[in-house]
């Protein structure tokens, strides 16, 4: 559980983003504390995913400030979220169908040889990469794996959104930010990854989700940021709001200061 | 939202999926049917299928038209005939990948082998450098097309039919519509023609063309298969958006492989000289649909990402297999480039087939 004093380790204050005369975020404040599982929630089109990329460097934000263990950062692309630390699970899995489980592991971060088929023949160690994608994999309880070479693409739906978890909590050193990752699970599917979420912040790292299942937000969020036209409407926790009061503001049937705890009763 | 009064903590449906086996990403192949582990079979191995043509051709052409076609030097005479393409083949096989095409390799090569003759034997120039200007321009006229696709974001098939037209009627200016004469060639720039000398083994005879198309494989299939710049090619064919989020520049992938592309039809120049001795600005005319007939039957997919390069040799050695098996057999030119359709058919019938797992 977390406290107020704890350590922020992402926090990103008035974001402004337009895509001509559409505002998709408009000053939008996020704060993310150390160890936590932050969800995010909010109606189609809130400006969730806008909110997610800017702080994933998907997307540059045209003002604002993102500070990351206090520090302020740019992003310019995903490649340099990821080398502070900052893992993102894309809600289409962002994995290449016909590459194998470990090339897709490994995709963007490839490992070379070392010595001189490394420096100059820029040789790729596949077997280092094999061996530790599958201690990975199984270090995540992800399986079974019979065939590390296999193509993503003769994987199940639920087996492609294990790879995409895996290779974000394998590599994430302060943050995994994962979008929708059972929106396109059956039942048992869902609760592997739900369990491997909370596995991911017991293990000391800081977990945004961004649902549209309530029952699943609830189960494992610390806090749920609540996000209402392009703005950070409330902050809740669950023992604090009810599902209907996270629904009932996140669709502006109910004015967050309304409710007994206030709006940021986290 | 129907969830607003679910209960948060782990719903009664899921209990009862609890007591079903626990298997998460079960990696496991059960016995299947044949026909089903023919499809993971080819999909798993896409040079498969056309090494079978390939050997069934073999065979077939070897019943029919006896010991003179399987002599060492008819062996190797089919890959001289293949070698431009094959060049040529590669180049497309990179742009393929990518989930593109180029119209203008064949264009490119023609352009080319007009600036190394008229660099080497009109302007009297150092062979040699007549030669690394001509390869030079090959990777320029690649990075034009690459710019066009990344920067403007045309389409791939638009932008080099573009070019092709445009790289042609240079070519035809620049050459003045002039051949150069393979006596001038081997005057002023015999480097030209190098590619044209062959070394006799076995009764075979290989040329230094041959060889350098062989080599070139080897070197591509290397660059695709174990370096990080060979996995963003195929990641960049296969699904753009997703190589982006993994964080390659896929922009950069694909001007890089337009670069690539237009230097190795610059060496299919090359070879396009030492093969027909002389600098034509009419040579070449049909190779760019040839080299893109030799990638689809070597099991590359033109939606990009699937494919491998020693498919492409394949494709392009069942296409010499049969020319030269049906000339030999004594069958009308015409059914040659029936064949050829016919392969191009079943190919890509084929890979539909295979992508779909």
């Amino acid at each position: 559980m977390t406290t107020d004093t704890q350590k922020l380790v992402l926090k990103a204050s008035g974001l402004v983003k337009r895509y001509g005369h559409v505002t998709a975020i408009d000053g939008a404040d996020f704060e993310l504390r150390e160890g936590e599982i932050l969800a995010v929630i909010g109606d189609n089109g809130a400006g969730k995913s806008s909110l997610i990329k800017a702080l994933s460097g998907a997307l540059v934000p045209d003002a604002g400030e993102i500070l990351l263990d206090g520090k302020p950062i740019n992003f310019k692309s995903p490649m340099d979220a990821r080398k502070a630390g900052i893992e993102t699970v894309y809600q289409n899995l962002a994995v290449s169908p016909s590459l194998n489980i470990s090339d897709n592991l490994y995709l963007g971060r490839e490992l070379l040889k070392p010595g001189i088929l490394g420096k100059v023949f820029k040789m790729l160690d596949r077997k280092a990469m094999d061996e530790q994608a599958k201690a990975k994999l199984s270090e995540l309880g992800l399986l079974t794996i019979q065939n590390i070479h296999q193509a993503v693409e003769t994987l199940s739906g639920g087996q492609r959104q294990g790879v995409a978890v895996a290779r974000s909590a394998a590599f994430a050193k302060h943050v995994v930010i994962m979008d929708e990752p059972t929106a396109a699970l059956g039942v048992k599917e869902s609760r592997r990854v739900l369990n491997l979420i909370k596995d991911v912040r017991d293990r000391g790292l800081s977990v945004v989700l961004i649902s549209h299942n309530m029952p699943h937000v609830f189960e494992v969020a610390d806090r749920i940021h609540i996000h209402r036209l392009g703005q950070r409407v409330a902050v809740v926790k669950p023992d604090t709001h009810s599902m209907s009061d996270a629904v009932a503001i996140m669709t502006g049937a109910m004015d967050p200061n309304d409710h007994p705890a206030g709006a940021f009763a986290a | 939202m129907a969830s607003s009064n679910a209960k948060p903590a782990t719903a009664e449906h899921e209990l009862v999926a609890a007591s079903a086996s626990g298997d998460f990403a079960k990696f496991t192949a059960e016995k299947e049917p044949l026909l089903t582990r023919l499809h993971h079979f080819f999909h798993r191995y896409p040079t498969a299928a056309p090494a079978i043509v390939l050997m069934m051709a073999i065979l077939v052409f070897t019943s029919i038209v006896g010991e003179r076609f399987l002599h060492p030097f008819n062996m190797s005479l089919i890959v001289q005939q293949v070698t431009i393409i094959g060049i040529l083949g590669i180049a497309q096989t990179l742009i393929i990948l990518t989930a593109g095409i180029d119209l203008s390799v064949g264009a490119i090569m023609v352009l080319t082998s007009v600036i190394m003759g008229r660099f080497g034997v009109e302007f009297g120039l150092p062979p040699v450098l007549a030669l690394g200007l001509g390869l030079f321009a090959g990777a320029l006229a690649g990075y034009i097309n690459g710019l066009l696709v990344t920067l403007f974001r045309l389409p791939p098939f638009i932008v080099t039919l573009g070019t092709w037209n445009i790289f042609f009627a240079l070519n035809l200016w620049y050459s003045g519509s002039q051949t150069i004469r393979s006596q001038a060639i081997d005057a002023a720039a015999p480097i030209l023609h190098w590619t044209g000398q062959s070394i006799e083994m076995f009764g075979a005879r290989l040329t230094y063309g041959s060889l350098m198309m062989l080599a070139l494989f080897v070197i591509v299939w290397y660059a695709l298969n174990w370096t990080a710049w060979g996995r963003h090619v195929y990641a960049t064919g296969d699904d753009p958006a997703a190589a982006r989020l993994a964080g390659i520049r896929t922009d950069k992938i694909l001007r890089s492989v337009y670069i690539v592309a237009g230097f190795f039809c610059a060496v299919a120049a090359w070879a396009l000289i030492g093969r027909i001795g002389s600098v034509s600005p009419q040579a070449g005319m049909m190779a760019n649909l040839d080299s893109i007939t030799a990638v689809v039957i070597g099991g590359c997919s033109l939606f990009g990402g699937r494919g491998s390069i020693f498919g492409t040799l394949i494709g392009a050695l069942v296409v010499g297999v049969f020319r030269n098996g049906l000339a030999l057999s004594g069958v009308d030119v015409l059914w040659q480039d029936f064949t050829v359709g016919l392969l191009i058919i079943i190919a890509v019938g084929l890979d539909q087939w295979i992508r779909k797992v």
